[in-house]
């Protein structure tokens, strides 16, 4: 049976009649239902090796055989080609911001990001995948699409197996990648 | 490989809160004030806990009726292992359980000592936590009609 798009949908528009025992009592419009799943997570051979890596402020990427893409955080495998990744191919730690956004509201569950800040989607120098990452030690209005970037650690003393030892991302300084190049500057292999 | 294993925990958490709508938010309502509530079917027949549209004829429903809070095991299963995040530290029963004035069962758990102390057709009663707040988790549990204040456990 056609339905008139413009009726009103059944069921909307029915009074809720209570009893005598809640009637004069505030209703309840809110239930909390939280959910948390607790893992013991097992990174893998690839991710293992960035992750002991990131212990020697080292970032261990992997290469996909067939199509040359530079994979970081390395997962092991290439998305395209759907074969493993080979590795260690070990990119530096400066790179360009290719997208980012400002975060000007307060999130529960990370009290240590105090707004505003920038997260943005950093591509290393030889990566062909970009990954997410904080913009600090600048204003984050004068952040852009385009701007060098280098990784700024954790002290030495405080390094673990985490990619947490790279806090976030600072202005190197050096010119701009052009945005016109940024389709394919900085991301070697056969994208198609 | 020389190297061991690397591992870590992992937790994901979101702290979701829902909005409940009228239906079911007037049944959270009533479990706050420690009465139990289903919404009346167009034959008359009473589903608890209450849905905000009818799952047979799909016709909006509305009018709250209070069920007791006394009722009916209709099916079970003994939780012999509870795992850390279920509600109880200690073995207990899940049951589908029909109040009397409803025509339809609820999952709860049902606070006894041991199986053996369940079966389809035992009369259970609600016993409630002393501090509401208008959740499903007002009522404890269920134990054995005429127990609320001593058996169970």
């Amino acid at each position: 049976m056609p339905v008139d798009p413009d009726s009103t949908p059944v069921g909307l528009g029915v009074e809720v009649t209570a009893p005598a025992s809640i009637a004069d009592v505030e209703m309840v419009q809110r239930v909390r239902t939280p959910i948390r799943i607790e893992y013991t997570y097992t990174p893998g051979r690839a991710l293992s090796a960035y992750l002991r890596g990131m212990a020697e402020k080292r970032i261990v990427a992997e290469r996909c055989p067939r199509t040359g893409q530079v994979f970081v955080p390395p997962r092991g495998v290439s998305p395209m080609a759907g074969i493993p990744t080979v590795g260690p191919v070990e990119l530096p730690d400066v790179g360009y911001v290719e997208s980012f956004n400002i975060t000007r509201v307060p999130i529960a569950t990370r009290p240590d990001l105090e707004p505003p800040y920038c997260s943005a989607w950093i591509v290393l120098d030889g990566a062909s995948v970009g990954f997410m990452g904080l913009v600090i030690n600048c204003e984050p209005e004068s952040v852009r699409m385009g701007m060098r970037v280098k990784a700024v650690w954790k002290p030495d003393d405080e390094l673990e197996k985490s990619a947490t030892n790279i806090l976030g991302w600072e202005p190197s300084g050096e010119p701009d990648v052009e945005i016109s190049d940024i389709e394919t500057i900085g991301r070697p292999g056969d994208l198609q | 490989m020389a190297d061991d294993v690397l591992t870590a925990p992992l937790v994901l958490e979101y702290p979701f809160t829902r909005t409940t709508g009228p239906v079911v938010g007037a049944f959270l309502t009533g479990l706050r004030e420690g009465v139990v509530l289903g919404v009346r079917r167009p034959d008359g027949t009473v589903l608890c806990p209450p849905l905000e549209y009818d799952p047979i004829t799909a016709t909006a429903l509305g009018e709250m009726v209070e069920v007791a809070s006394t009722g009916t095991v209709t099916s079970w299963s003994w939780n012999g292992a509870p795992r850390a995040q279920q509600p109880f530290e200690r073995n207990f029963a899940w049951a589908l359980i029909t109040l009397d004035g409803a025509d339809t069962p609820m999952l709860h758990a049902v606070l006894v000592d041991s199986p053996a102390a369940m079966s389809t057709g035992m009369r259970v009663e609600i016993r409630w936590r002393d501090e509401r707040e208008g959740h499903i988790a007002d009522i404890e549990g269920f134990v054995p009609l005429g127990s609320v204040d001593g058996k169970g456990f």
